[in-house]
């Protein structure tokens, strides 16, 4: 009697997530190995093509554009990254001090997270390009006066301000929820010690939150890497190609410029970066939760 | 209430730490930085273009009369209402089947992984696309979804679905742990199915990750410009973020218009942060710590 009931239960269970796995197979594992096919071959993105083995992968590390794009992405994750964590954790411990307003101004710098990337870079584009110049010109700043976006040099800087001034908030309402984990007593026993604020957040509050460092770096770094809407608002993937990141040359020169094949080649090794990138990370983390 | 019996307790752990004024006006100042470009918009999309002159006072400074030219103007260039119509409905959808197709998941997987290793493989199946850029689908996404005729808005919330189940399952799955397992037995011996039992008992008692994975959808979805930009291409389908795309390209030069036309499409999303802004910081913590 129990047997047939548990059976029927398995049914269901099975009944549910058959389905679930074969969307997922159709949407992600299929168009996955398809993505590794076509990376073999010569494919233009319309018309014939021929296996052409992993030539395209040879190309792909001659190719400067590639490499350049390689180096602008990885410039901008860590950057970013850094940027974004040293920034949140600050705000993170100021906005969790005793203050005034706590849930109105953790309500205020979070809107950033909120708002389209897309538009944000359309509205800070502008801030760049006219705003800060002019008051260049105001003030007699040389350096201000010419917009950002237009030097090949310091274009990516400014995408890195707007990708920072909305990932902040994300990362500081993370590092906020994990503050609010580390028990009250822990800091009595620190204060008897009559330790300093700084010994206190490095010697307490840190190696408490090292899980949360840990997730927030993991995400941060993903996100960075993938930075796609700020280019395509702000830049543009120029000026000469200086901030042209790896999902913005995919997504051009694979869709639009007849490099189908090759692109996928260039995305199966970003696949691997990104997985190398966070097996990387866990690890480094791991470790250092494990020594506490 | 809480916060006030809460701050009592500090004060008297702490002795004598009081409001740190300093800090808090530091961090009123600070929220210019937010504001900023938020007022430069809405100043900007108020005038004529005849008041913006070459100056700072000229973009910066109060338009002469508030008129609302631009936003009418702005609303027809760009399709305003089927743009938004289109965001809605696809968001919507998205959050809807996210929350059942996840929770069903979560549920068998959280439940049975443990035991069964054939459901423990799949639970890492699916779970190991979080590693998986959209940069390598991308591509050959557009093919299948044309061949498949899903290039629309259904194309898209599919492929939503299938973007965010790694990171949602997970939180599902693990979610479940919290969820006794003798409140489904003794709805069991009352004779009630595997079905039943999850829709009377279970689903309910998911509340708070429900709450998680509808607002983590919704940002995900609502902002997102890859997915409708490569997949819709070329069917005239828009969504807000890509009608901002096109009019960026045919008149980004009239700022007034344009701005106009940002602000439109950020009131929705602004508003729903001000009437949910609670379950959102919330959920987005929920989702982190869980995850």
């Amino acid at each position: 009697m129990k047997r047939k009931k548990m059976s029927k239960k398995q049914k269901t269970y099975w009944s549910i997530i058959i389905p679930v796995i074969l969307l997922f197979f159709v949407f992600n594992t299929w168009p996955m190995l398809n993505g590794f096919f076509y990376s073999l071959t010569n494919y233009k993105g319309y018309g014939t093509y021929e296996m052409v083995g992993m030539q395209n992968y040879i190309d792909l590390f001659q190719d400067t554009r590639v490499l350049k794009s390689y180096l602008f992405t990885f410039k901008y994750a860590i950057c970013g990254t850094i940027l974004v964590n040293v920034l949140s954790l600050v705000m993170a411990l100021a906005l969790n001090a005793k203050i005034r307003c706590k849930s109105a101004l953790r309500g205020i710098y979070f809107v950033p997270n909120i708002l389209g990337g897309l538009v944000i870079g359309y509205i800070f584009s502008y801030i760049f390009t006219y705003i800060l110049p002019s008051l260049g010109e105001l003030w007699n700043i040389s350096w201000l006066q010419n917009s950002i976006l237009s030097s090949p040099a310091y274009a990516w800087i400014g995408v890195l301000i707007v990708g920072v001034w909305q990932a902040v908030a994300m990362t500081t309402i993370i590092y906020i929820s994990g503050l609010q984990t580390v028990p009250q007593d822990v800091y009595e026993a620190s204060r008897i010690d009559g330790s300093s604020k700084w010994t206190e957040f490095w010697k307490v509050t840190f190696p408490l939150i090292i899980p949360f460092v840990s997730i927030n770096l993991v995400l941060t770094t993903k996100n960075f890497m993938m930075v796609f809407d700020q280019i395509l608002s702000l830049t543009g993937c120029g000026p000469a190609q200086s901030t042209e990141s790896i999902s913005f040359l995919i997504y051009k020169n694979g869709l639009d410029g007849g490099q189908f094949g090759f692109q996928s080649a260039n995305a199966v090794i970003f696949f691997i970066v990104i997985v190398l990138f966070s097996i990387v990370q866990q690890q480094i983390t791991s470790k250092k939760e494990e020594q506490l | 209430m809480k916060a006030n019996t809460m701050s009592i307790k500090k004060g008297k752990r702490q002795g004598k730490e009081k409001t740190n004024w300093v800090l808090t006006i530091i961090l009123i100042l600070g929220t210019v930085t937010v504001f900023f470009p938020l007022y430069m918009a809405v100043v900007i999309a108020f005038k004529s273009p005849s008041e913006m002159t070459n100056s700072v006072e000229g973009a910066l400074g109060l338009p002469s009369s508030w008129s609302f030219a631009n936003f009418a103007e702005a609303m027809k260039v760009t399709d305003f209402w089927n743009s938004l119509g289109n965001s809605l409905l696809i968001t919507v959808t998205t959050i809807i089947l996210a929350i059942l197709v996840y929770s069903l998941a979560g549920y068998v997987l959280g439940r049975t992984m443990s035991k069964h290793k054939g459901f423990k493989w799949i639970y890492l199946y699916l779970i190991s696309g979080m590693f998986v850029p959209f940069a390598i689908l991308m591509m050959p996404l557009v093919k299948e979804t044309v061949a498949l005729h899903l290039g629309n808005q259904l194309g898209v919330i599919l492929l939503y679905i299938v973007f965010y189940m790694p990171m949602n399952v997970m939180l599902y799955a693990g979610y479940m742990k919290n969820v006794p397992v003798v409140l489904e037995e003794a709805s069991q011996v009352d004779g009630a199915s595997t079905w039943t039992t999850f829709w009377k008992v279970i689903f309910p008692m998911m509340k708070p990750m429900h709450a998680t994975v509808a607002v983590l959808t919704a940002l995900g979805t609502w902002n997102d410009v890859m997915t409708p930009l490569v997949i819709m291409s070329g069917t005239g389908i828009n969504t807000l973020p890509i009608a901002q795309l096109n009019f960026q390209t045919q008149f980004g030069t009239n700022y007034n218009l344009a701005f106009a036309s940002y602000i439109l499409s950020l009131i929705p999303i602004l508003v729903f942060y001000i009437i949910c802004q609670k379950q959102i910081i919330s959920g987005i913590a929920n989702g982190a710590v869980k995850g």
